[in-house]
């Protein structure tokens, strides 16, 4: 006799299978390279690339290089202060969308740059901001400077182009969670005292963490491991660990020290990612408790203190 | 007595082409349980927001205690809301919602416990305080609305349709408590609904608005009674509501008494009424069903000017405590009656009613009235 499934067992095996294909997917084109580069990482450095099989600790230790903790110290703060940035712009634009009669539209524009290449657009920033740019030449037309100003090739311009790049990828997801948002709690909020300020920073904001965590890891990482912006409209001093894992994949020809760079790369981002999955978790592990006499409301009310802390 | 009085002053606010008030005047009186009623699009909703400091009007004042608001933000305003869709903070449980006015103005830790544990208890919440609002039901989480808006100690509290999601069993015990909440705290509340039955209930008084106009100020019983327009008699209540015109007029006891010529009836009423009408003038003549007596002979009643008509009960609707009987009277206008019957006890009014039976309906001319005939 055939066996039969009950419901359940079914689903299972049909979770299963739907889940397939892309498990195999991952496992085979994600899983598999990422376990070459931590082998890698830990190799002895090939003459012309490539690895020796010997297990060494050398490209750890040559990342204790001055010159390569700046450039890890660099990439840190270029990538945390242009996800900020993008994060402090995407709110109000969402806030905007969210509220505005042309969503579609506003969507539509947003998603218009995609359709150019990235380098292009690079390159198009490229001739605004030069020396005899389009920026530069309409001030020395009208007058109000004589000779170029140096717009470009600094961590400035790094910095302006990366968000130009990423406010997309923040845009849409607080747009999303935002468009969710029950706006009558804002009007809730300043009804019980707080000021404009005070309902979006008390109300909105919590509500919306869920948005501004994804708006977080869309932009913190790519910019994190990017590599063509601070080469293209950075200067000297705007090397980025993408620059430098690229250097040596292409041009010193270090792969272990390429592999043992992409690793803090990658534990960096992942920092940042289980961070935010923790912030989650703890938003849903606080559940009610129930009790009933009014001895244990009133040791209810001060364990909440106890827990929490009021301000 | 705590609270405000709340003077609202040739208020006028548009949106676009759509007037929502049209130079709407309320005086409330200090510590009233004043309703804003009328149907959806009337403009309570506005006036209400107005008074709360979500919308400004085009023009107008509105007063708390002879004192301008109207440049006041909400915060600064000493009214609380409490919204339809309850708004409450999704992100905080119970206590933090209803602590929430209180952190914010950073009140030391004992004085906010002392107080939400005194407010919790005034809305019946003491097992729920550790609850976020999604494990609530609809009624606890309008009560944690409710002491919410209370806890800061406003001097008016504005409810904007706060019980227009629950159920009608619900609906009646909430609206039960926020009464005896009010006698309570003793403050304003501005109570703003399209239930009339929730209005005249617990209402000090009662303004009736439609199309951004206020028709009528008065207690329940005043707005019942003695509605002013055809609309209020129709709004508050069920009525049957005929156009007519005045044929006589003489003073009558301490009124007058009025021959009314209703065409819809195809013949003529005996009405009395405090006020005076000069003779052919166009009115409407109202009589409430639970007026009109029933029965299956025609009435042998003493009192003089009796209205009597001769129908066919039409559909008689049972509804537990009463039954509505719609009459189809015995001429040619057909025009239907509705009358209301009560049901005090088993047999007491002979044989029943039943469809297609000879009916006689009467009522006397001091249980009809008259209102003007206003389009609105």
């Amino acid at each position: 006799m055939k066996k039969t499934l009950k419901p359940r067992e079914r689903e299972q095996l049909l979770g299963t299978m739907y889940g397939g294909p892309m498990g195999l997917w991952f496992t085979l084109f994600f899983t598999v390279p990422l376990g070459i580069i931590i082998l890698y990482s830990f190799m002895k450095r090939g003459l012309y690339g490539g690895v020796e099989w010997e297990f060494t600790l050398d490209a750890y230790r040559q990342m204790f290089n001055p010159s390569f903790a700046m450039v890890v110290v660099r990439t840190l703060w270029i990538s945390v202060l242009s996800t900020f940035l993008c994060i402090l712009i995407a709110i109000p634009c969402g806030y905007a969308m969210a509220k505005s009669k042309h969503q579609t539209f506003l969507l539509f524009l947003i998603i218009i740059p995609f359709w150019t290449n990235s380098l292009i657009r690079i390159y198009a920033w490229i001739s605004i901001l030069s020396t005899e740019g389009f920026i530069n030449s309409l001030l020395m037309r009208i007058g109000l400077i004589d000779s170029g100003l140096k717009l470009i090739y600094n961590n400035g311009a790094v910095v302006l182009v990366l968000i130009y790049m990423y406010l997309p990828f923040a845009i849409l997801p607080l747009f999303t969670t935002i468009d969710k948002f029950d706006f009558s709690l804002l009007d809730a909020a300043r009804d019980l005292g707080a000021t404009k300020l005070g309902a979006i920073v008390k109300v909105m904001f919590p509500n919306i963490r869920s948005g501004l965590s994804t708006a977080f890891i869309f932009t913190f990482i790519p910019i994190f491991g990017a590599y063509t912006v601070p080469l293209l409209v950075g200067g000297k001093d705007s090397t980025m660990i993408g620059n430098i894992i690229v250097d040596q994949v292409s041009k010193t020809r270090n792969w272990p020290l390429a592999s043992a760079f992409s690793m803090i790369l990658t534990l960096i981002s992942l920092v940042g990612v289980f961070w935010m999955l923790y912030n989650g978790k703890r938003e849903q592990m606080q559940k009610g408790s129930k009790k009933t006499t009014q001895q244990a409301l009133e040791h209810n009310i001060k364990a909440h203190h106890s827990l929490r802390g009021t301000k | 007595m705590k609270g405000v009085e709340v003077n609202v002053q040739r208020v006028s606010r548009s949106y676009g082409d759509f007037k929502a008030l049209d130079d709407v005047s309320v005086t409330i009186k200090k510590g009233e349980f004043f309703s804003l009623l009328g149907p959806s699009g009337c403009g309570k909703t506005t006036l209400l927001r107005i008074i709360a400091g979500f919308d400004f009007p085009d023009s107008g004042s509105v007063e708390f205690d002879s004192k301008n608001i109207l440049p006041l933000p909400p915060d600064k305003r000493q009214s609380n809301t409490v919204f339809q869709t309850y708004a409450l903070f999704p992100h905080l449980t119970v206590y933090e919602n209803i602590a929430f006015p209180l952190r914010l103005r950073h009140v030391d830790k004992e004085t906010i416990d002392k107080k939400v544990l005194e407010y919790v208890r005034l809305v019946q919440l003491e097992d729920h305080i550790y609850k976020k609002p999604s494990m609530l039901s609809g009624g606890q989480k309008q009560r944690v609305a409710i002491a919410r808006a209370l806890i800061n100690e406003p001097s008016v509290l504005l409810l904007d349709e706060p019980l227009s999601a629950l159920d009608a069993k619900l609906r009646q015990n909430l609206l039960i408590e926020l009464d005896q909440i009010h006698d309570k705290v003793g403050i304003t509340f501005i109570y703003v609904t399209h239930d009339q039955s929730e209005a005249l209930s617990v209402s000090d008084r009662i303004a009736v608005m439609n199309k951004g106009k206020v028709l009528q100020i008065g207690t329940p019983y005043e707005i019942y009674e003695a509605p002013s327009t055809r609309f209020v008699a129709q709004f508050i209540g069920e009525t049957n509501s005929f156009p007519c015109t005045i044929l006589s007029c003489e003073p009558y006891e301490e009124e007058y008494l009025m021959r009314v010529q209703v065409p819809a009836l195809n013949g003529e009423v005996s009405v009395t009424d405090y006020k005076a009408q000069p003779v052919g003038t166009q009115m409407d003549f109202t009589v409430r069903p639970e007026k009109v007596r029933i029965s299956s002979n025609p009435p042998r009643s003493t009192v003089k000017e009796l209205n009597t008509f001769k129908g066919i009960v039409e559909e008689p609707v049972y509804s537990g405590f009463q039954s509505k009987f719609y009459v189809k009277l015995d001429n040619e206008s057909s025009t239907l009656v509705k009358v209301f019957k009560q049901h005090t006890a088993f047999l007491e009014d002979g044989p029943d009613i039943e469809w297609k039976d000879t009916v006689y309906v009467s009522w006397t001319a001091s249980d009809g009235y008259l209102v003007k005939d206003t389009a609105r």
